[in-house]
């Protein structure tokens, strides 16, 4: 926890929880346009978690989930994922134009399904990064995202392993995405979470100008 | 067994150890390998959840040993003989270490899977520890839960079911 504990104040975390609020919500537009709905947003929630506390962000790390990874390349290096439950997957799908099929209990799921939420990740997380690269001046990019339906915990500690290097604790700036007027089980409704490398943070308050220790 | 049934969990990078009639789990084993290490006629098993092969990766100043394949096994083998389990008899049961994302540019960490199960069978082999069963690398999730008194190792998949090794 000592790279943390050191080197970011409340204002830090004020900091990253704009480039939640930017990104998400350009994410956002992005995921409302595709589906041609109402999209609502949470407040960013910047947290410094053990791995254990993000697993339980995710909603346990027993818990079957649509996980979409990418690392982010360029200046300020990093992991990203967004995670939708398995049944708000299988909602998000059924919105799409087309007939797809895709059941949360039938596997293997088809290759359209599996392509069709890849292709969601890349969407939503494409508009998350080139407005934090616009924000912060930053050159970054993503790699090409790839998607995984499994346990939360099998999925994230893919995303863990370079802080784990570093830490045991991760900062994570969680946002959450709901369509709106829409009961829970309902709704499209998938969180991101964005997981700066150890030595990133450094770059991006740099680039924002709030390098200084409070 | 006046005493109650308890599953004692390990979360990631964490380990424990149990008696029967006790069992214990991991949950969501993704490219960490959870490496179960017991003595059958003791009734004692160890369970570590191992994210990272090797210690020399460490790059910060706190220092958690149940991280990493060779520190961890360590530890565990020496809790449990500090708790009555003779290292003569000791066995291991591995899973885990699976590939969740298939990356074509894979930087060296995207494989860890593998290299997980490699590190963790060399410091077994080290401390002369057989190993009776494993399942180990493939590409989906794992829950594992180990029964001491049977030996048996419970495995949980999202894709292809529950079975025993």
């Amino acid at each position: 926890m000592n790279f943390i504990k050191k080197n970011i104040s409340a204002m830090h975390l004020d900091v990253l929880k704009e480039i939640g609020n930017i990104g998400a919500g350009h994410a956002a537009t992005a995921l409302s346009t595709l589906l041609n709905k109402k999209i609502d947003m949470t407040i960013p929630d910047v947290r410094v978690v053990s791995f254990e506390e993000m697993m339980d962000m995710a909603g346990g790390s027993e818990n079957v989930v649509a996980g979409v990874f990418l690392r982010i390349e360029g200046d300020a290096p990093g992991s990203m994922f967004f995670v939708l439950p398995l049944k708000q997957a299988e909602t998000f799908i059924r919105a799409l134009p087309g007939c797809i099929v895709f059941k949360a209990e039938e596997t293997p799921y088809s290759e359209l399904a599996l392509s069709a939420l890849q292709e969601l990740g890349n969407i939503l997380s494409g508009s998350y990064l080139s407005s934090l690269s616009d924000f912060t001046n930053l050159s970054l990019f993503p790699s090409v995202p790839m998607l995984s339906i499994d346990m939360a915990g099998a999925i994230i500690g893919t995303g863990l392993l370079e802080i784990s290097q570093v830490s045991d604790y991760a900062i994570v700036i969680d946002t959450a995405l709901n369509e709106e007027s829409q009961s829970d089980g309902d709704s499209v409704k998938g969180h991101f979470f964005l997981l700066p490398d150890p030595e990133s943070f450094q770059i991006i308050f740099k680039a924002l100008g709030v390098l200084d220790h409070g | 067994m006046d005493k109650l049934l308890e599953t004692v969990k390990v979360g990631i990078a964490d380990m424990n150890i149990v008696k029967t009639p006790n069992l214990i789990r991991t949950s969501g084993l993704g490219s960490c390998v959870g490496v179960v290490v017991f003595d059958l006629s003791f009734g004692i098993a160890g369970l570590a959840h191992v994210m990272l092969p090797d210690s020399s990766l460490a790059k910060g100043a706190a220092f958690n040993s149940a991280k990493y394949a060779d520190t961890a096994i360590r530890e565990l083998v020496s809790c449990m003989s500090k708790n009555g389990a003779r290292s003569s008899c000791l066995k291991a049961k591995i899973a885990g270490g699976a590939q969740m994302f298939q990356f074509s540019s894979g930087s060296d960490l995207m494989r860890i899977g593998p290299r997980n199960v490699e590190a963790v069978k060399k410091e077994l082999a080290i401390l002369k520890i057989a190993i009776l069963a494993e399942d180990v690398g493939g590409n989906s999730g794992r829950t594992i839960e180990f029964n001491p008194k049977t030996g048996k190792l419970n495995i949980r998949t999202v894709n292809k079911g529950e079975f025993v090794i």
